[in-house]
């Protein structure tokens, strides 16, 4: 709270909430986003990249969600769905009970005032800075769009750069290239906080720093979201991250969420066989423990021409015929654990799903 | 295992009772007109043949400018000093003539990004082939069946079609694979690896560690590895070097130093990695920022960030101590026993 008190915030930490705690503060319903790759003669369309294709999850108020996945699995493009910096071809999004860019009479809340709640932090800490403004500046830009005065929004910057570790007197007039990765990454955290969020969206915050200073940003991270009453969706390939700073974990494969449900469930008892695969590739850290064969082969299939039925089954063990026949439901194992793979679905036709009575 | 790679070829073999790598208080600044970065400051460092050595940092420490060293791969404006002997040949004495002779045929090396590192108009098995040719004046012919051999040696699946594939038509986990077939093609006795897994997925990261070790093995290569990754280096390692500011502040085999590091930073490196069971508290970290290289460090350069410094730290550079047989730190607090 101490940061909150400072900046003159309301006590209440979330002063915009309209449907009470147990309202999910994000609810994204069968949202698809396709990219079109253009070519041939007359420069139609050969090929589709089914980035997101189909991906239904919920963000609770005051949780972190991890997202994890490798490249080409559309976590990123998710990202960008949720922050709305493209829109999603079909699929809605409701915020706090109100349909995201739908009509404001109807019950919908307008991109601005969206945007206002949702705040995103970059993988590339240099990239996402004006290089020519000074950090002070960065921070209070979105506030003056959002019609702070301009002496109120620099305090505010100031209080930012206080509460993110960096002392204003020393570095509010400092411009990005002065800055260490890790610096710059805490001036983003500063920015995304700008506005007074409720979500803050992260993607891959912490994969280009220093194991060391990847450390301090976390810390900083899970501090921010006490002081601030922060939500997170936190994106990232590092799965010991993940695990750590995630109350809950979505397991993307593909354009598609593969498992989903709290992070112990996933973490010791992973039910998709992707997910074991995942965690099985971690490098041990014990050389005594040392793997001798590699949990999956190959890469992961290009998202233009993804696999029929189970996407997953091209480069998984267990496939059978009925994996490239339907394409697996939705498994509930309990708990909020849920895993889209006919061995956890009674009844598939997998031989080790678990037989139905007839 | 293909009998072409093991086909006697003359070698320089090092003279007996030499390591495969001999560094010597090796230094190298770069000087411009505003500034001099000490970016390495007196590195000693020995690697036997069929040993893997992970040279562990973060970015800035001077672990990359040590392996370019062994190629004598820096840019005219390093100032190198100190000894580096690989396989028997003073590397700092070395003709231009000499030196194109030595890379690759003694010596290679795998990139992090294998998109910068291949050439984007050949083909892939092209480039691996004139490798050969140029090295070991056969035909062409001759140099596209040994391309084929390695790219099987490598376990690129459907090898003889991904030959005539060019860099960009490869997935990244091919595209290391075929550079790694790429570094191979004259079978080095030193293997040098720059971060090869950084850049890959999970999945395909653990595939190429295990792919490379296996050919160490195989090969009997000598194989330095840099690092940032913790969790590779247990993975491939047979001895860690972490190096900080420019030296090595500690070295021992990777299951003791895995275990009980010696010197602070290891310590704090170590702390500092998320690792399962860490939820919900919190992560211990270093203070601070790794120094500026701009003046050589006259004293323990990790003294600012360290919770153990006293006054002696600051008085010298520590000397190496070591407290059990083929472990060395340079930290005065490591008892000598």
């Amino acid at each position: 709270m101490r940061f909150a008190v400072l900046l003159g915030m309301d006590l209440d930490p979330t002063p915009d909430d309209r449907g009470g705690p147990a309202q999910a503060l994000l609810d994204i319903r069968d949202i698809k986003r396709h990219f079109p790759i253009k070519g041939g003669f007359f420069g139609g369309t050969v090929a589709t990249v089914r980035a997101v294709d189909g991906v239904s999850f919920t963000i609770r108020k005051g949780e972190t969600l991890g997202i994890v996945g490798e490249s080409g699995c559309g976590k990123s493009t998710t990202a960008r769905l949720l922050m709305r910096l493209m829109d999603p071809d079909v699929g809605s999004m409701i915020f706090d009970g109100e349909g995201v860019a739908e009509n404001t009479q109807s019950g919908g809340i307008a991109l601005k005032d969206y945007r206002r709640q949702v705040q995103m932090v970059f993988q590339d800490s240099y990239a996402s800075l004006n290089p020519r403004l000074p950090i002070e500046d960065s921070i209070a830009f979105a506030p003056k769009v959002h019609g702070l005065p301009d002496r109120e929004a620099r305090e505010r910057a100031r209080e930012l750069l206080a509460a993110v570790g960096l002392a204003p007197a020393q570095f509010a007039r400092r411009y990005p290239h002065e800055l260490s990765g890790g610096q710059r990454q805490r001036v983003n955290i500063a920015r995304a906080l700008a506005l007074r969020p409720r979500l803050v969206i992260l993607d891959e915050p912490v994969s280009a720093l220093d194991k060391s200073v990847e450390a301090q940003v976390l810390n900083l991270l899970v501090d921010l979201k006490e002081s601030f009453g922060l939500t997170y969706a936190f994106i990232s390939h590092d799965l010991n991250v993940v695990q750590y700073i995630s109350d809950r974990v979505l397991v993307m494969y593909l354009g598609k969420v593969v498992e989903m449900g709290p992070v112990d469930a996933i973490y010791d008892r992973p039910a998709h066989p992707y997910t074991q695969a995942l965690l099985a590739s971690r490098p041990s850290m014990d050389p005594g423990k040392r793997r001798m064969e590699p949990p999956l082969t190959g890469d992961p299939p290009n998202p233009v021409n993804p696999p029929s039925g189970c996407r997953f089954r091209t480069r998984c063990p267990f496939a059978e015929d009925v994996c490239a026949a339907i394409e697996p439901a939705s498994a509930d194992l309990g708990a909020g654990h849920q895993a889209a793979c006919h061995m956890a679905l009674p009844g598939s036709g997998h031989s080790k799903a678990l037989q139905v009575a007839a | 295992m293909s009998a072409l790679l093991q086909q006697d070829v003359p070698t320089k073999l090092a003279p007996a009772g030499e390591p495969l790598v001999r560094l010597r208080d090796l230094s190298v600044r770069f000087v411009s007109r505003d500034a001099t970065m000490h970016a390495v400051n007196g590195v000693d460092l020995d690697l036997s043949a069929g040993e893997v050595l992970c040279i562990l940092g973060e970015s800035g420490s001077g672990k990359s400018v040590t392996m370019r060293a062994l190629m004598k791969l820096l840019p005219k404006s390093a100032v190198v000093t100190g000894e580096i002997r690989v396989a028997g040949n003073d590397v700092q004495r070395m003709s231009e003539n000499q030196l194109q002779e030595f890379r690759g045929s003694t010596v290679a090396m795998v990139f992090q990004e294998p998109m910068t590192a291949l050439d984007p108009v050949y083909s892939v098995g092209r480039q691996i082939a004139e490798t050969v040719q140029r090295h070991e004046g056969v035909s062409r012919a001759a140099g596209m069946a040994r391309a084929l051999e390695l790219f099987e040696l490598v376990q690129i699946p459907s090898a003889k079609r991904r030959l005539a594939a060019y860099p960009h038509e490869l997935s990244g986990g091919l595209r290391q694979r075929a550079m790694i077939a790429v570094a191979l093609a004259c079978r080095p006795k030193l293997l040098l690896a720059d971060e090869p897994t950084t850049a890959l997925d999970a999945t395909v990261q653990i595939q190429i560690l295990l792919l490379l070790r296996k050919l160490q093995e195989d090969l009997g290569m000598g194989v330095v590895f840099v690092t940032h990754d913790l969790g590779v280096a247990g993975e491939i390692a047979d001895r860690v070097a972490v190096m900080y500011a420019g030296r090595v502040v500690e070295e021992g085999p990777v299951s003791a130093l895995m275990r009980s590091p010696l010197h602070p930073y290891a310590k704090g490196l170590l702390g500092a990695t998320v690792h399962a069971g860490l939820r919900g508290h919190r992560l211990t970290t270093i203070p601070g920022a790794p120094p500026s290289l701009e003046t050589l460090p006259a004293a323990c350069s990790f003294a600012p960030r360290c919770a153990e410094a006293e006054p002696a730290c600051l008085a010298a550079v520590p000397a190496e101590r070591s407290p059990e047989p083929g472990r060395k730190a340079r930290c005065i607090h490591v008892r000598v026993g």
